[in-house]
């Protein structure tokens, strides 16, 4: 009982992640969920945490535009320059990549230090 | 974001206390602010909102656009009494959102078959606390009626300023019970904060009754909590002194 509440009690803490990943020494961009309009998928709030190599643990949606988001923290990680990004149905893009659940979310993406 | 923030920020979430991470958008700064800290203005109303709602999001104050990520620990009931009330109360907290562990050190009553799937301490509430102490996120209700397993964790979730605490018993009992506190070094000011007789008055009878009026209690208090106004006042005082 004890064990089975603990895990519960303890899941994956993207944060947390992302410290020990910068401790390794691995460069980070932490991807946050800053706005939703309509069904999105995860709310305000939620991390996607991704390294130079395109790890990543977290999630800003139902892995609709995780790919996406990825692809641009990899610029971010490189330039050290924030980016704001919005996805949704009335985007082209982001259909492309897969919003597809008629929600609309903003995602700011920025590289730890 | 600034890596030193990332620590603090992940210290916090571990210690079980409240922290915004505040975000200017326009140029990525960020800060962390805890809760309780004093910050003036549009912003620091901003902040109060968010600490109460534990909601986040975008806050535009004046031209600057900010990212309010609060992270406020999960609220929690520990109740002392593995008692007819805690058997209605485990279920009833945990389909309300709140984590809850019964403690109770009489081994006929904290027994895994009254609670089915309810972490139960068959303890002392000295013993069963020390691994995860009481903290203002928690909300403790002394259910026992038995002085010398009801007394001390009250003492110990007034000092830890816990947003609820609650204790049975009548109107005669609980006079006792002050005397008691009052004779072990509680101040008065912090005994008058123990919620007794227990529960909203809603003329509750059964214990599933009771069971509600005192989750019906525990809601108000953590929705209605004055934790940033009662910091910010402490905060003046030391300013002044």
């Amino acid at each position: 009982m004890n064990d089975i509440s603990n895990e519960l009690q303890m899941p994956i803490d993207e944060l947390e992640t992302a410290e020990a990943w910068m401790k390794a020494g691995r460069e980070v961009a932490v991807a946050t969920v800053v706005e939703t309009w309509g069904s999105a998928p995860r709310p305000v709030g939620s991390h996607l945490v991704i390294d130079s190599e395109a790890n990543f643990e977290g999630s800003v949606s139902g892995g609709c535009v995780e790919g996406a988001v990825i692809a641009e923290a990899m610029d971010v990680l490189a330039s050290g320059e924030s980016k704001m990004l919005e996805f949704g149905v009335a985007d082209e893009t982001a259909w492309r990549v897969g919003l597809s659940c008629g929600g609309r979310i903003r995602v700011y993406v920025e590289r730890i230090g | 974001m600034d890596p030193h923030n990332l620590k603090k920020l992940n210290e916090e979430k571990r210690n079980r206390r409240a922290a915004v991470l505040l975000t200017e958008l326009s140029n990525g700064r960020d800060r962390l602010v805890r809760e309780g800290d004093a910050v003036s203005g549009e912003l620091g109303m901003a902040l109060e909102k968010a600490f109460r709602s534990g909601k986040s999001g975008v806050a535009t104050i004046g031209d600057a656009e900010y990212f309010l990520n609060v992270h406020v620990p999960p609220p929690r009931i520990v109740a002392i009494g593995a008692v007819h009330i805690s058997q209605a109360l485990a279920p009833m907290a945990r389909i309300a959102g709140y984590e809850i562990v019964i403690v109770d050190p009489r081994t006929a009553f904290a027994t895994p078959e009254r609670f089915p799937g309810v972490e139960v301490l068959a303890e002392w509430p000295e013993t069963a606390l020390a691994p995860r102490p009481l903290d203002r996120y928690t909300a403790l209700a002394a259910l026992t009626h038995d002085p010398k397993i009801d007394d001390w964790p009250l003492a110990e979730a007034l000092r830890a300023g816990c947003f609820y605490v609650g204790a049975l018993g009548s109107r005669k009992t609980h006079a006792k019970r002050v005397e008691r506190l009052g004779a072990a070094g509680l101040a008065m000011s912090e005994v008058e904060r123990i919620n007794a007789p227990i529960g909203l008055d809603i003329a509750a009878a059964s214990p599933a009754e009771i069971a509600v009026a005192v989750l019906a209690q525990i809601v108000s208090a953590f929705r209605k909590r004055g934790i940033v106004a009662q910091n910010a006042a402490e905060e003046e005082r030391i300013l002044d002194a």
